[in-house]
């Protein structure tokens, strides 16, 4: 049986309209809405009925962006990813208050409105939690977002660290800050006081309004291309320090230990990944032409280019890219594909500016051997069509 | 639009009112503005360029640092007065800690705190099913008591006093093997206890061109 993308959407909706208890989870549209007067103006605006993205929470501490059912390179603010180690916590604006200590001349405290006051800069980047592999022990029917689900692309504005920190007057034998969330985990991460010079943010607004509470409300730090735990949510303190400090989670914890016997500390930068969101599991393809796309991304700058291959990896071709691409942030990559019929794997192979190839599998496990919790890995994945049209993910051995 | 902007505009729609309404009163006023002294400073043409400091802020006391300053270095830096033993520790963890961690550290369900590698190898790229222990993995003993002061248990965060989380730290390096079970656990003593791990952990090694 052949069914198209929308057929099976539509045909699901239909199962939820007409289910046991009667509740029409859909409302009936009029068959012809242009002779039925439309619905008032509203405050608050509303997905249309038939559209339920949702993320997906994997246990309490963590839920994953629906990468199957977007088109962009926005994620809406609702569908971000979340990580959080204590919980999301309920800060009021009112009394936020940011304290920067240490090796400063000034030891200062900034109220949110302070942040607000100081000049302001948005960027678009992706945030990606290093953890984010989800096809080590998986089984074939997985989709995108359970595959990598802990990443996603938002407008970022908030004032750079680096204005804050000339105000409270950093010494210059800082070389490192400690930056620690109000959660109830009091998260704390140290951080290169160059990326403060580079482009960190401490963030207050995700896609024009102010960041989510699962984002960091009121507040975040902001370390565009890192990995997302450093980036310290709903940050209350920062400390000036001329070494690291060593905390539970950047040693017990996002650790990346090697198959040469070391383990790597402050292995911050993601680097580049891709992740083809469509044709993916559940869609059930037609033959026919087919845009095979989805979302590619680097810590490095910008994706370069990115290859497909619908041959298993035998042969690659470049796709398109949206435009414009921008650094740090999630690129969309589009490719034609006229499917004939037969069983094929669909690959997607990312190139940073920096001349970065995307790894396989086995040049991974060359380097890393086989982590149990495998952070930081980025291989190269296949999307299986059977003959039949269905998609499933092309499982492959981790151990 | 820029505040700026804003004002200009704002500014423009007002003489354009007082052209056409032609009011006297409106009029006086703006033949004022412009002849009258300047009695404020001139307003700024505004600038791209950052002042070295804005005025933003205000200082923080010494009480309000000392408020939220709980971090702990690998060096001992910011370690409390007190002080506990693996005695001290064990009942403490036996009501707090064991319902998550296990009775003896092993057991779980959540992270395996107890256990070393024959040999303090290193076998965690090898074999997943290590666990990362404090004894097994973890780099620094510091991290322990600064971790159980902040975030444990999770129940009631930041609850334990000082001396019990020397304690707990004491019992968990005793279960661990790494201290003898007598030994007392302080501000001096914790950073000189040796993590076998240590010696493991380097800087990130990707360069460019980069390997995975």
């Amino acid at each position: 049986m052949k069914v198209s993308r929308r057929a099976l959407l539509a045909g699901a909706a239909g199962v939820v309209a007409l289910g046991k208890t009667g509740a029409a989870q859909v409302p009936q549209a009029p068959s012809d809405p242009s002779k039925v007067r439309g619905k008032p103006s509203r405050a608050l605006g509303q997905r249309a009925p038939s559209e339920k993205p949702q993320r997906q929470p994997r246990g309490a501490t963590s839920s994953g962006t629906p990468h199957q059912d977007l088109c962009g390179t926005i994620t809406p603010a609702d569908l971000h990813f979340e990580r959080h180690h204590g919980g999301v916590p309920e800060i009021d604006p009112k009394t936020y208050s940011l304290l920067i200590h240490g090796m400063v001349e000034r030891p200062m405290v900034f109220t949110l409105a302070d942040l607000k006051r100081f000049p302001a800069v948005s960027r678009v980047h992706f945030l990606e939690c290093s953890g984010n592999f989800g096809g080590r022990t998986a089984g074939p029917e997985i989709t995108p977002q359970q595959l990598a689900g802990l990443t996603s692309t938002s407008e970022w504005t908030g004032v750079a660290l680096a204005t804050v920190f000339r105000e409270v007057g950093v010494r210059p034998q800082a070389k490192w800050f400690l930056a620690e969330g109000q959660d109830a985990a009091l998260l704390t991460r140290s951080i290169p006081v160059a990326k403060a010079h580079d482009d960190a943010l401490i963030a207050y607004g995700q896609n024009g309004e102010a960041i989510r509470p699962e984002q960091g409300y009121p507040a975040r730090l902001f370390l565009p291309g890192w990995e997302g735990n450093a980036s310290v949510k709903w940050i209350r303190r920062i400390e000036l320090s001329d070494r690291p400090f060593m905390t539970r989670e950047e040693t017990s914890k996002y650790t990346d230990p090697m198959a040469d016997g070391t383990a790597r500390l402050f292995s911050f930068l993601m680097d580049a990944r891709s992740l083809i969101t469509y044709p993916a599991y559940p869609v059930t393809l037609g033959r026919g032409w087919v845009e095979i796309n989805g979302i590619a991304w680097t810590g490095s700058g910008k994706i370069q280019r990115v290859d497909i291959s619908t041959d298993g990896g035998a042969t690659w071709a470049q796709a398109k890219l949206q435009q414009p691409v921008l650094s740090k942030a999630h690129t969309r990559f589009r490719h034609l594909w006229n499917w004939t019929g037969g069983e094929a794997v669909i690959m997607s192979r990312a190139v940073d500016e920096t001349g970065y190839v995307q790894p396989t599998r086995t040049e991974l496990m060359a380097a890393r051997g086989v982590s149990s919790v495998g952070y930081h890995y980025n291989p190269i994945t296949g999307w299986l069509v059977r003959p039949d049209g269905t998609v499933v993910f092309r499982q492959e051995s981790w151990t | 639009m820029t505040r700026r902007g804003a004002i200009r505009v704002a500014a423009a729609c007002a003489l354009g009112f007082i052209w056409l309404a032609g009011d006297r009163a409106a009029m006086a006023l703006a033949e004022q503005a412009r002849t009258a002294p300047a009695a404020k400073p001139q307003a700024s043409k505004g600038t791209t360029k950052e002042p070295a400091s804005f005025g933003i802020g205000r200082p923080a006391t010494p009480a309000e640092i000392a408020a939220l300053d709980i971090d702990v270095g690998p060096d001992g830096a910011g370690l409390p007065p007190g002080r506990g033993t693996s005695a001290d520790g064990a009942p403490i963890y036996a009501a707090r800690c064991a319902g998550c961690h296990g009775k003896t550290g092993k057991e779980g369900p959540n992270d395996v705190l107890v256990g070393r590698v024959p040999g303090d190898a290193f076998p965690f790229a090898r074999d997943p099913r290590t666990p990362k222990t404090i004894g097994s993995y973890w780099p620094y003993a510091t991290t322990a008591f600064d971790y159980i002061r902040r975030a444990m248990p999770p129940d009631a965060p930041g609850s334990l006093q000082d001396n019990e989380v020397y304690g707990l730290v004491a019992y968990l390096l005793f279960l661990n093997e790494l201290i003898p079970a007598d030994a007392v656990i302080d501000r001096s003593s914790l950073p000189k206890v040796t993590m076998p791990a240590r010696v493991h952990f380097v800087p990130d090694t990707r360069g460019r061109p980069k390997a995975p």
